[in-house]
């Protein structure tokens, strides 16, 4: 009899939901380790076709020489980091906030933004390895022209991101703000504002490592420490282990900062929903 | 129950001006715009006593939305007289005696359910709620969202989201209610049942209210008085009063009386382009 067999409904169904959440498992765990393979793949090319081609040093390390340079050489690469992540973080809220503070005005004076905004376009179609000695002059040779380079490579996104989050409101928002005789102070700290944060934090994911960029380019025209100084030291000594373990150093700083901002906006743009990110 | 004959809007609009909620006359609308100049209004006249349901019928880019604008002070007139409750519209909606409900439900998406409700209370000079008033959370009640106050926009239904909005409309007891279009977006399951919650909240707070459609089931189970205008330019066509019931539920809308006054309403719409 073909009855015997059958399951009861709520078995089957819960039976059914089992298998459904451990395939939803299998996929989760199958996304999170594929990229770790992918890497490990990409590492294997690398020392085969160092290995293989007979790179020399000098030319190219294997990836266990750059392994073994940033355990033994980890104190230098350290030392150097610190200085170029104080001229990236400084940089970044410099420019930022410059940013953030100049959108409010053009958004609150539109002659001002008619006027000046012709202006920084201009400033920023200048390239930055252009901008830096002209800072290093105005500003010397310590830390300084580094954060203001840092700074202005930060200021633009931001301050069109801004600009356009600031304006991009709801216009039945507006119209609603109206009925109800909101100042314009208030249409800013309740509408405005919160309205450009997602805008605000898409800007701040790019200058988070663009800022890092900044600082490493800044130190290229004239420093002697800071991770920019180490890849044009280990640059002109061969040392080629040592300039890839200074470049692994510079990005995984660059990622960690781009990820606390992620973090950071998630913690306050929470009203989207999350299939918007 | 009988449908009343229609009434001229110059007659109407000369009968009881002591207890009107809103009365227009000769209100014009012109748009500059760098092409031509476009009249959206041109000498609407009609008047709505306190605690009336006046529905806006008419086709697409006749000016109904913005004769409700022109009420709400979001739109100034080109000619033309409005009082709100006596007064300009100005001082209405300085006095918050005007509650707007948005085509799309405006909600902030930041803001929860309760606090969307709220947010009137934090701006234009931050009114106290008059003692006697439903708080927001019992607003957020009256339209069914008990258990939603914490619930964002984009947790929430369409139909939830305009509840919502209704809810912040009514906040402080305006004594006039103008819904532009508010079910528009919605399906019909959820508009039925949106459109007999609002004839029970109608009864329920006295207000005043002037209701936006091109739909003519909804401005006929809605209104007491159903607007027709016609476009091109925005002009009023003619006002029907509608004799049906309080109460209403939607199996009204089977009965021979609604069917005849829709033909009615049909036929005035039918000449208006």
């Amino acid at each position: 009899m073909t009855l015997a067999a059958a399951v009861p409904p709520e078995a089957s169904a819960s039976a059914a939901e089992e298998s459904f959440r451990r395939a939803q498992r299998r996929t989760q765990l199958r996304r999170r380790i594929l990229p770790f393979v992918g890497i490990g793949i990409f590492l294997g090319i690398w020392a085969a076709l160092v290995y293989l081609l007979k790179v020399p040093p000098f030319i190219a390390p294997s990836p266990l020489l750059v392994a073994q340079t940033l355990v033994g050489k980890g104190g230098i690469l350290l030392a150097n980091l610190v200085p170029t992540a104080i001229e990236a973080l400084a940089g970044f809220l410099l420019g930022n906030l410059a940013a953030i503070v100049i959108a409010t005005a053009f958004v609150h004076k539109k002659t001002l933004e008619e006027t000046f905004f012709p202006t920084v376009v201009l400033i920023n179609t200048i390239p930055v390895v252009a901008k830096a000695p002209i800072l290093v002059l105005l500003l010397g040779n310590g830390m300084e022209p580094k954060i203001a380079i840092a700074a202005l490579i930060c200021f633009f996104p931001t301050l069109v991101n801004m600009v356009r989050g600031l304006e991009a409101v709801n216009p039945q928002a507006m119209e609603l703000m109206r009925v109800l005789s909101a100042s314009k102070r208030e249409v800013f700290f309740k509408l405005r504002l919160y309205n450009s944060l997602p805008y605000l934090f898409s800007a701040l994911k790019i200058s988070a490592s663009t800022s890092v960029v900044g600082a490493i380019v800044g130190e290229w025209i004239g420093s002697n420490v800071g991770i920019g100084a180490l890849i044009i030291q280990a640059t002109y000594s061969f040392d080629s282990a040592l300039l890839y373990a200074t470049v692994i150093v510079a990005s995984c700083f660059s990622m960690t900062f781009f990820l606390t901002v992620t973090m950071l906006e998630r913690l306050i743009v929470r009203w989207q929903p999350t299939s918007a990110h | 129950m009988t449908v009343q004959a229609m009434i001229e809007p110059e007659a109407l609009a000369a009968s009881r001006p002591g207890d009107a909620a809103v009365d227009c006359r000769n209100v014009t609308v012109r748009f500059v715009t760098e092409r031509r100049t476009v009249t959206a209004l041109e000498n609407v006249s009609f008047c709505v006593g306190s605690g009336g349901f006046l529905s806006l019928l008419g086709p697409s880019g006749c000016g109904k939305s913005t004769l409700l604008r022109v009420v709400a002070d979001l739109v100034a007139p080109s000619s033309g007289k409005v009082a709100v409750f006596g007064q300009s519209p100005q001082e209405a909606r300085l006095q918050r005696a005007l509650g707007f409900v948005f085509q799309d439900a405006a909600l902030l998406p930041w803001r929860t359910a309760l606090q969307n409700v709220e947010l009137s209370l934090e701006v234009g000079g931050r009114p106290r709620l008059p003692s006697g008033m439903p708080t927001p959370r019992e607003l957020l009640k009256l339209v069914g969202l008990e258990g939603w106050e914490g619930s964002f926009p984009h947790e929430l239904s369409g139909g939830m989201r305009q509840r919502v909005s209704i809810a912040r409309a009514l906040l402080g007891g305006p004594r006039l209610l103008l819904m532009d279009e508010p079910f528009g977006a919605l399906d019909e399951i959820t508009r039925d049942r949106l459109n007999e919650e609002l004839r029970r909240i109608w009864r329920e707070t006295g207000t005043t209210i002037l209701f936006v459609t091109h739909s003519v089931y909804e401005a006929l189970f809605l209104g007491e008085q159903v607007l027709v205008l016609a476009a091109n330019p925005g002009r009023v066509a003619s006002l029907v009063d509608i004799d049906l019931p309080r109460e209403r539920t939607l199996a009204i809308r089977e009965t021979p009386e609604f069917m005849r006054t829709a033909t009615i309403l049909r036929t005035a719409l039918g000449g208006t382009e």
